[in-house]
């Protein structure tokens, strides 16, 4: 360690320099991972927020379009109520709906339609809760920003259903980029049978769902193989599901490997800055070696270089990611910091640029002490 | 345990040859050589440019080990020692003071002194950089780097880097190659001088015709062979 703090400091530009791009590519993985951790709430968080462990759809279901194609009705529900290691089994309506607010701006809804005395039923943070009456809805705090408060009335496009905020759920809720609003099932299925006041609902439509929401008892699982049979369902689990959500597997998946080239091109600088270094220090390292320097010694040395060196640049660039991030929280971006995302990112950072610092390091190995002698060589 | 008795103090090489290069082209750097040099003696090697000093020094030094013959330091065989008990020997025995310096760029003179002394492990050996600086006359200069250090100044501290872990042995290579008449003679004097002090063994390359005076002895190589020669 002795030479290697005095050459940090000697050589500090060039440590600097190398240390400036493992620094840019520390702000990048964070703004990434904010902008992935808020894709993914933007994309699943209202189905995440769900106390459900599989999803029952109608038998044959592709799961791209599970939610928005999938029809299944109470016999099914009851099906599945009975199967082993279900603790609850409720229908769930899930359906993207566009509508006009009283001031007449638009608004765009994913309506969860549920029973309000089932285990689905929502747990508002402020007004009355979801069923209090048949229109009321209770909708997810991101819709405030619309200029949505309690009392206002959607009116929804073409069937001119008019629903009434009457609660507000505490965190954000959203599908697939869309905020949520809980409905009671009964309307739910007026507003999927397209019956808009006054019309006539055909009978069926009070059966329907989009799929059966699963819970599992404590410490069971559920054979869901077994039950699709019974039941003659598709079922998935809760987080298989999130790939049913539009858009979400193009993006997270878009994200994940620009993510992976992040970590790819951080090691690679790393390996190629130490590469040069230690071959432009192949002389001094020479007559160490001819001083009688142990390989553990000049390897220590080379490492704990690039260590101080990656640690102090990861650091100030998740700082700066930080920092950054935080304006960006605030706005419509989807974007949200996740502390233990973030630690991840910085972690792999240090951990592959060690990889290709070590890679770049191990040429000390094969340096001959020979080169010390020989005068101009 | 009785104390190892030391019957040959110093450097001693018997029928050393070295062979370097492979297929047709094997160059026989050293020939069956033999030198015995005691401690606190400075031996001078001379010899044409391709003669096999720097051959030598690296025997000498366990940097290369020799085909043939036995390179014995104050009775320690180490031409047979393995490369990791071979660099051990020479981080607490041998002190290199090589062409031109060859120091850190990045270190003081005073920190190329405990470089020396943390490559080593801090063993009884161990002299106190300061003082050893300020014998070799660069006292005043010990927070400078080998930019800011004239050849001459790099030379001695050098030497002071080599000393600083109480040798048995010292090597030195050309160590004026660099430098004019003047810068030479100190620089050899110093040489000689440290070795007396330190009773250290000593071998000095040198092209130089102009410093053997220092020297107690002179041999001179010639084709890989060692041949005494009168100053
Ligand atoms: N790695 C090597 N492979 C093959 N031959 C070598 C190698 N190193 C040196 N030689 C040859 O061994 C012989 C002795 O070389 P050495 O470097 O010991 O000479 P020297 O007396 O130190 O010369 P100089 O005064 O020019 O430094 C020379 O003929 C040289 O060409
Ligand atoms: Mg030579």
């Amino acid at each position: 360690m002795f030479l290697a703090w005095r050459e940090l400091r000697f050589a500090r530009s060039r440590f600097v320099l190398m240390g400036g791009v493992v620094a840019l590519i520390a702000v990048l993985v964070v703004l990434l991972s904010g902008l992935s951790t808020g894709l993914v709430n933007d994309g699943v968080s209202g189905l995440q927020r769900l106390p459900v462990t599989a999803f029952a759809f109608a038998g044959g279901t592709k799961t791209d379009s599970a939610f928005s194609r999938s029809v299944i009705d109470q016999s099914q529900v009851t099906a599945w109520r009975t199967r082993a290691g279900v603790a609850d089994a409720a229908p769930f309506g899930n359906q993207l709906v566009n509508g006009k607010t009283g001031r007449g701006l638009p608004v765009d809804l994913a309506l969860f339609g549920v029973e309000p005395d089932s285990f689905l039923a929502p747990t508002v943070a402020s007004g009355a809760a979801l069923g209090t009456t048949a229109d009321g809805i209770v909708i997810s705090p991101t819709l405030r920003a619309a200029g949505l408060a309690i009392g206002d009335v959607v009116t929804l496009d073409r069937i001119g259903t008019r629903l009434t905020v009457i609660g507000v759920l505490a965190d954000q809720h959203t599908f697939g980029h869309v905020d949520v609003a809980y409905v009671p099932l009964r309307t739910w299925q007026q507003v999927h049978a397209g019956a808009g006041p006054g019309d006539a609902v055909r009978p069926e439509a009070y059966q329907e769902a989009t799929a059966v929401a699963l819970r599992a008892a404590p410490g069971r699982t559920i054979d869901l193989a077994a039950g699709d049979a019974a039941a003659g369902t598709t079922s998935m689990t809760r987080d298989a599901s999130f790939a049913a959500s539009p858009g979400y597997t193009a993006e997270t998946s878009t994200l994940t490997l620009i993510q992976v080239f992040l970590y790819a091109i951080s090691a690679l600088v790393v390996g190629a800055f130490f590469t040069v270094w230690t071959i432009q220090r192949g002389h001094e390292l020479a007559v160490m070696r001819a001083m009688g320097a142990s390989t553990r010694y000049l390897l220590r040395d080379g490492l704990t270089q690039a260590f101080v060196v990656l640690v102090a640049s990861t650091l100030v660039g998740l700082g700066i990611g930080v920092a950054g991030g935080g304006l960006l929280s605030g706005t419509s971006m989807p974007f949200a910091l996740s502390a233990p995302a973030i630690t991840l990112g910085g972690a792999l950072l240090v951990v592959l640029g060690m990889i290709g610092a070590g890679a770049a390091v191990v040429r000390v190995t094969r340096i001959d002490p020979l080169v010390a002698l020989g005068g101009q060589r | 345990m009785t104390a190892p008795v030391v019957v040959a103090a110093g450097l001693t090489l018997s029928g050393v040859t070295l062979r370097l290069g492979d297929g047709d082209s094997i160059v026989t750097a050293l020939d069956a050589v033999d030198l015995r040099v005691r401690p606190g003696e400075l031996v001078a090697v001379v010899g044409p440019s391709g003669a096999g000093k720097s051959s030598l020094l690296a025997v000498a030094g366990a940097l290369t080990t020799p085909d043939e013959g036995s390179v014995v330091v104050d009775d320690v065989p180490i031409g047979t020692l393995g490369r990791a008990a071979q660099a051990r020997f020479r981080r607490s025995r041998i002190g290199f003071v090589f062409q031109s310096g060859n120091l850190i760029p990045a270190l003081t003179a005073l920190d190329q002194l405990r470089l020396a002394v943390d490559i080593a492990g801090r063993g009884l050996g161990t002299r106190d950089p300061l003082e050893l600086l300020a014998e070799v006359g660069m006292a005043d200069k010990a927070r400078r780097r080998p930019h800011e250090l004239s050849g001459g100044e790099r030379q001695r501290v050098g030497i002071a880097r080599a000393l600083m872990t109480s040798p048995t042995l010292l090597l030195v290579d050309e160590p004026t190659a660099a430098l004019d008449r003047a810068r030479s003679q100190e620089v050899v004097a110093l040489l000689a001088r440290e070795t007396a002090r330190s009773g250290v063994a000593t071998v000095m390359v040198t092209h130089d015709h102009d410093v053997l005076h220092h020297c107690d002895r002179v041999v001179e190589m010639v084709d890989g062979r060692l041949s005494p020669q009168d100053t």
